[in-house]
């Protein structure tokens, strides 16, 4: 039954963008599909108690890494994406190896993780002679002689090829959260997040396991970067790194529930409507009034409602919440 | 190499001028954490609110400096026993994480809220104070006067702990919070008094900051970020490792800065920091347990 009604949702989802939607809710759809797929990948590692704030770090690694190769080296996105990856994977084994070996969690592990976010954002804009430092940089136009599209560039006009990218990353990030979800690993990890020592005594590799699902988070959040980089055609460093992109992607997952599977996606769409809603219903004059709903709301969330709207919601109704 | 070096003196004198005020802003929130086990995120905007507070009774309303001064102290302080009232206390038995998390809410707000109030234009008090040349050694008065105020503060704050009947209470009930209760003392209020006490000495480093940098809605995330690592650096609640911390901090961002570019001191002292975790995870001047 379940799986009857979530088949038929993504095959409306699927063939959504033909019945003409116009370019503006296409673009919505877009950026709520980009940003749930970015908000599950940091909830992978965020509801087995590894809050992180430093996952602006490698969205910023993405995005970054992505540009500099294609417009100092000219080296096509699809490549530089995997540079990407790598770099990711590596500061996040370099990161996490010595937090994880040395038990550093909660607080400390919050905190060490905003450094390295704080780390990247100030090594973008310090580099600026090839970053464009904090005015931020935009790829080289890859569309020549009236194309509509590149996949050498990765650059394309039309918005409808970006939904089908977006969206099967999306879901390839829900196949994935499945995937761990039934895994011995979220078994293993859900005891290392209760008690460390007692996982650690019954066999479990702490270290390694915590160490896999960090690199995995940390390798797709790197992907959800170079998407946002090529579908923006801009990045600045205030944006795609540092504190700020961190918390908001901390808030969205738990805003929406980060222990259930579409939770971070119900987030993604929350924050999304509600800084669009905004911006039509009072207009751009009181610039800010969207931040401080949200801000406000994060409050009322984290202390009446832990496990976020879709959590509540399913927890309410019944459901099992998996 | 002569010139070189009175120039590098110079950014070491600045990096203990800047070691001072960093100090005290580690000092208020290590002092919240060491007795309410929180870490209030928006510590830095606390000390936004103070400076448009300050800059608007100053500018806008006309009254005498000292007079804003006070008026920012205060209303900071009101704002963190309202913050640990309103927000802390109903999360206070939930997991650790949900309270540094919730006041990461209380940062977009606090930030927002000024966004919306004031608007993103930068503003100032519209006080110069001037240069001071010892030698050939270039000084802003400013950082003097933040310097030594920072001090003073630090070491009035350390008696007030040390030599009062509350500053005892309160450093009674950071070293057993489940204990204290039973022998008569009342948590609650210590909790409010600490945040007060915490936001009072956020508000102070407005009224020093305010006087060298403009404001913004946004000039809590350029330093905040710096006071929870020197915190933690020094370990989290240890007010004495805190102070040392922020001196080590300050010599890496100033010398480091002059070296290379002003970003990459930040980067040195934020690649220290997390080495530095991995070497001594407890902090650089752990108490021992």
């Amino acid at each position: 039954m379940g799986r009857t009604v979530s088949l038929v949702l993504l095959a409306l989802l699927v063939v959504a963008p033909q019945l003409g939607l116009g370019i503006y809710p296409l673009h919505l759809m877009i950026m709520a599909m980009l940003w749930g797929f970015i908000y599950t990948s940091w909830a992978l590692m965020g509801r087995l108690g590894l809050v992180s704030l430093g996952h602006g770090a490698f969205f910023g690694i993405g995005a970054y890494t992505v540009v500099m190769m294609w417009n100092h080296f000219g080296l096509p996105p699809l490549a530089g994406a995997a540079v990407a990856v790598v770099v990711a994977l590596a500061v996040a084994f370099i990161i996490g190896y010595p937090c994880f070996r040395f038990k550093i969690v909660g607080h400390y592990f919050a905190l060490v993780t905003l450094a390295l976010s704080e780390v990247v954002r100030l090594m973008i804009v310090a580099l600026r002679d090839q970053t464009g430092g904090s005015l931020g940089v935009t790829p080289k136009p890859g569309l020549v002689d009236g194309a509509t599209g590149s996949i050498w560039a990765l650059q394309f006009s039309n918005k409808l090829v970006w939904f089908y990218v977006v969206l099967a990353c999306w879901l390839f990030a829900l196949y994935v959260w499945h995937r761990v979800d039934r895994s011995m690993s979220r078994l293993a990890l859900q005891a290392i997040s209760e008690e460390e020592d007692a996982a650690a005594s019954i066999g479990i590799n702490v270290t390694r396991t915590k160490l896999g699902i960090a690199m995995l988070s940390a390798a797709m959040t790197a992907i959800g970067g170079v998407l946002y980089a090529q579908y923006q055609l801009y990045v600045n460093p205030e944006t795609v790194s540092g504190i700020g992109i961190s918390l908001q992607m901390v808030f969205g997952a738990i805003a929406g529930g980060m222990f259930v599977m579409l939770g971070p996606t119900v987030g993604a769409v929350l924050l999304l409507l509600l800084s669009e809603g905004l911006r039509i219903l009072v207009g751009n004059q009181f610039h800010g009034l969207d931040l401080l709903i949200y801000g406000a709301l994060l409050v009322f969330f984290i202390i009446y409602m832990p496990k976020g709207i879709l959590g509540e919601f399913l927890h309410r109704f019944g459901r099992k919440t998996s | 190499m002569e010139f070189f070096d009175i120039f590098l003196l110079e950014a070491v004198i600045n990096g203990l001028l800047l070691g001072g005020l960093l100090a005290l802003l580690a000092l208020g929130l290590n002092l919240v954490f060491g007795v309410i086990d929180v870490v209030w995120i928006c510590y830095a905007e606390l000390i936004m609110v103070g400076m448009y507070a300050i800059w608007w009774m100053h500018t806008v309303q006309g009254a005498p400096l000292p007079l804003a001064f006070a008026f920012g102290i205060g209303i900071v302080a009101l704002l963190g026993a309202a913050l640990h009232q309103f927000i802390i206390r109903p999360v206070l038995s939930a997991e650790p994480i949900n309270q540094l998390l919730v006041t990461g809410g209380v940062l977009f707000f606090l930030q927002a809220a000024a966004t919306v109030t004031f608007g993103v234009e930068f503003r100032n008090i519209g006080v110069r104070l001037p240069g001071v040349s010892v030698g050939e050694i270039n000084l802003s008065l400013a950082r003097l006067i933040a310097f030594a105020v920072a001090l003073t503060a630090i070491v009035a704050t350390y008696l007030f702990l040390t030599r009062t009947y509350i500053g005892t209470a309160i450093r009674a009930i950071s070293q057993d919070r489940a204990i204290m209760p039973l022998m008569g003392v009342n948590s609650g209020r210590i909790y409010i008094l600490t945040s007060a006490l915490g936001g009072a000495l956020a508000g102070l480093a407005a009224c020093l900051l305010v006087l060298q940098y403009d404001i913004h809605p946004a000039i809590g995330l350029s330093f905040g970020p710096i006071t929870f690592l020197i915190c933690v650096l020094g370990g989290l609640g240890n007010l004495i490792g805190g102070f040392f911390a922020a001196f080590i901090f300050a010599q890496f961002i100033s010398v480091g800065g002059f070296v290379f570019q002003l970003e990459w001191g930040y980067v040195l002292a934020f690649l220290f920091f997390i080495a530095s975790m991995f070497w001594k995870p407890e902090g650089l001047f752990a108490r021992r347990r």
